[in-house]
């Protein structure tokens, strides 16, 4: 009885079933520099500009292997110095008359985006890779992950202008569900389908790290603390058994 | 002890109840020398507690309870939250330990709260103790929810927008008390100001003052064990309980132990998993509070989830009130009923060592629909188990058991078949 009571409540409040809406693509996460600044980047080129990272500062940069110079050269375009955030120029309300909604600040995006149906990092890398040509979007494009998204497909000229096929299906209750089936890019951009894959993996294992730049760290100082711990442990059990030797 | 030091101990001691106060809590406080391991809770909420104001102290001094947009369009007092995890040096580790903190306050304190079931510790003479105790639980509701509007994500904002609209239900006064609390029509800057300082000032006084209330209660009439016996009745030719022994330091260093292993399982969740799979942090709260946007699923942190499954059961308007503030008083009614658990309980027996088969199985039922209700606080009302079995009629059924347990304890402890107390705890 006692046990059972114990195990009940320790169980964890497990989510027992429930279907995914989107399926989304395992991320290949790295924390590699080499990948962190090709990542680093492609943010710059292809984000940074209607997206800020504005609690992100670019001597931060510094941490995944670059220095002040490399940084100041080739990945500061609109800051003076090197303690500044990544903000940009564009205003929000401009933004929001141009796109529908101002584009959202990139600084914890992997961190939000995160979900039942994967961490945000599956959900980055399998968005950036569902953009498909759609006349019937005011920017000539839409995305199976995010419908009726306000962003047009930047990294186009990277991966090609891929096409879907829209099967809609009668779904039994009198509306109709859609399946979106992206089919290889008409017009080849200039990367491979395996590179583009690569590059938007770099992409989001920079975000994530960006996400939480100190996670690194705070993995490894964890590993110490509980090490020291379980020392204290044994050293705080022994003493109490010493002091408890007498009670019977 | 020398001469000198015994002088200035007695030149205090004239002035301050200073030896007095160590050997009447300490030394001298005689505590049943059968605790077990439930019996550890109490003094890790004090060091949760501890943790909490001191980290809370320093993420204060970073912190800025403002919710205008900076030039970047983030509102400042997100923008501090993330200054604090990136810029302050060290502050990662502060913050984490604080929301880590929050979650763990209540898991140290529903652990705690069920080891009063368990052995009955709110029974006669200790029934102040455990109405000091509801009224700390209560506090704690107060000062997580007000705490989680602080960093202004969407969940925070949400939430409390869910909750304070709530008062809104109460007939007559309800739509200007809601007002009232929000400081504005909706939640806004002056809501988050006067959260800010309910949560860093006005409820953590009113939360130790009671933890101190709780303490001396408990010191004045003695731990009850779990055995459920008495250790006062029973005592030696020195005047101590034979089965007491001095609180310090059998068990300053035996809750030594049980600090070291709790802070090894809170080590293990700040440094390796701080967003508790999203159950600590939830996933929505890194997007900057955004009162045009809706999100589509406002589920509150799992700590509230059973009593937010109390609220959502009532879907029935009664007496021309709406079925809105019928949950309110579920969910109102289901902490306050808490403390009239020592006049509920009818039984000759305290620990569930010595209960009869009812108990028992009425406290597993319990637990149960606890985590059930607390599970499903969590999902939207259309959840499924398994796509198939609805949620909502089994929130509703297991809401009813959560009253049921309480409302009919009277008649089932009383005809309970319990076996004979010993005289003395055994091991």
């Amino acid at each position: 009885m006692k046990k059972l009571l114990t195990a009940l409540l320790f169980t964890p409040l497990m989510a027992l079933a429930s279907g995914p809406e989107v399926h989304l693509d395992k991320a290949p996460v790295s924390t590699e520099p080499a990948a962190l600044q090709n990542g680093a980047k492609l943010f710059v080129n292809y984000c940074l500009n209607c997206h800020g990272a504005s609690y992100m500062r670019y001597n931060r940069l510094q941490q995944i292997g670059l220095s002040e110079q490399m940084i100041k050269d080739n990945l500061m375009f609109t800051a003076d110095k090197i303690g500044e955030p990544m903000r940009i120029a564009m205003q929000r309300d401009e933004a929001k008359a141009w796109f529908g909604a101002a584009p959202p600040d990139l600084t914890v995006i992997s961190r939000s985006r995160a979900s039942e149906f994967g961490s945000g990092a599956d959900w980055l890398y399998t968005y950036l890779r569902s953009f498909y040509r759609d006349d019937s979007r005011p920017t000539g494009w839409n995305n199976k992950v995010f419908e009726n998204v306000g962003m047009p497909h930047v990294l186009y000229e990277l991966q090609g202008e891929a096409t879907a096929k829209i099967n809609e299906h009668d779904d039994g209750h009198g509306g109709k569900t859609k399946e979106i089936e992206i089919e290889a890019p008409s017009k080849p951009g200039k990367l491979s389908a395996e590179e583009y894959d690569h590059a938007v993996a770099d992409l989001v294992s920079y975000l994530v790290w960006m996400g939480e730049p100190m996670a690194e760290a705070r993995k490894s100082i964890g590993t110490f603390v509980i090490a020291f711990l379980g020392l204290l442990f044994v050293l705080s059990y022994l003493l109490k058994k010493n002091y408890w030797r007498d009670v019977h | 002890m020398t001469t000198k030091a015994q002088a200035v101990l007695d030149w205090i001691d004239e002035r301050f109840p200073l030896t007095s106060s160590i050997k009447g809590h300490l030394t001298e406080y005689y505590a049943p020398k059968n605790f077990n391991f439930w019996y550890f809770f109490g003094s890790l909420a004090l060091l949760v507690l501890v943790i909490q104001i001191v980290t809370g102290i320093f993420l204060v001094m970073h912190y800025k309870p403002d919710a205008a947009l900076n030039a970047s369009g983030i509102p400042a007092a997100f923008a501090s939250v993330e200054y604090i995890m990136r810029d302050v040096p060290g502050g990662w580790i502060i913050r984490y330990l604080h929301s880590t903190g929050a979650s763990a306050f209540f898991v140290v304190v529903y652990l705690h709260m069920f080891r009063g079931l368990l052995y009955g510790s709110y029974r006669k003479p200790r029934e102040l103790i455990w109405v000091f105790g509801t009224l700390i639980f209560l506090a704690l509701m107060a000062e997580a929810f007000m705490g989680y509007l602080l960093p202004w994500g969407q969940m925070s904002f949400w939430g409390a927008q869910v909750i304070v609209n709530l008062f809104s239900a109460i007939p007559v006064i309800g739509p200007d008390l809601s007002i009232v609390i929000r400081g504005d029509f909706v939640v806004s800057d002056a809501t988050l100001n006067r959260f800010f300082s309910f949560h860093v000032i006005a409820v953590p006084l009113i939360l130790i003052g009671l933890v101190v209330a709780h303490i001396v209660a408990l010191h004045e009439v003695g731990s009850n064990n779990p055995d459920g016996v008495e250790i006062k009745k029973k005592k030696g030719a020195d005047g101590h309980p034979l089965d007491g022994i001095p609180f310090h330091p059998y068990y300053t260093v035996k809750d030594i132990v049980g600090v070291v292993g709790f802070l090894i399982v809170f080590s293990f969740i700040v440094f390796f998993a701080p967003e508790g799979g999203g159950y600590f942090l939830e996933y929505n709260n890194f997007i900057p509070a955004d009162p045009l946007k809706t999100p589509p699923h406002i589920a509150p942190v799992w700590y509230f989830t059973p009593f937010y499954s109390l609220l959502r059961a009532m879907v029935w308007p009664l007496f021309g009130l709406d079925a809105k503030f019928w949950g309110v008083v579920a969910m109102g009614a289901g902490v306050v009923i808490l403390a009239f658990l020592p006049w509920l309980d009818r039984s000759p027996v305290k620990s569930i060592r010595y209960r009869g088969p009812i108990y028992k199985a009425m406290l597993t039922l319990f637990v149960i629909a606890f985590a059930i209700l607390g599970f499903l606080g969590t999902k939207p009302p259309s959840y499924a188990f398994f796509g198939v079995i609805p949620g909502a009629p089994v929130a509703q059924l297991f809401s009813l058991y959560y009253f049921l347990f309480f409302i009919t304890m009277p008649w089932w402890s009383k005809i309970d078949k319990c076996k004979p107390e010993p005289e003395r705890v055994t091991g």
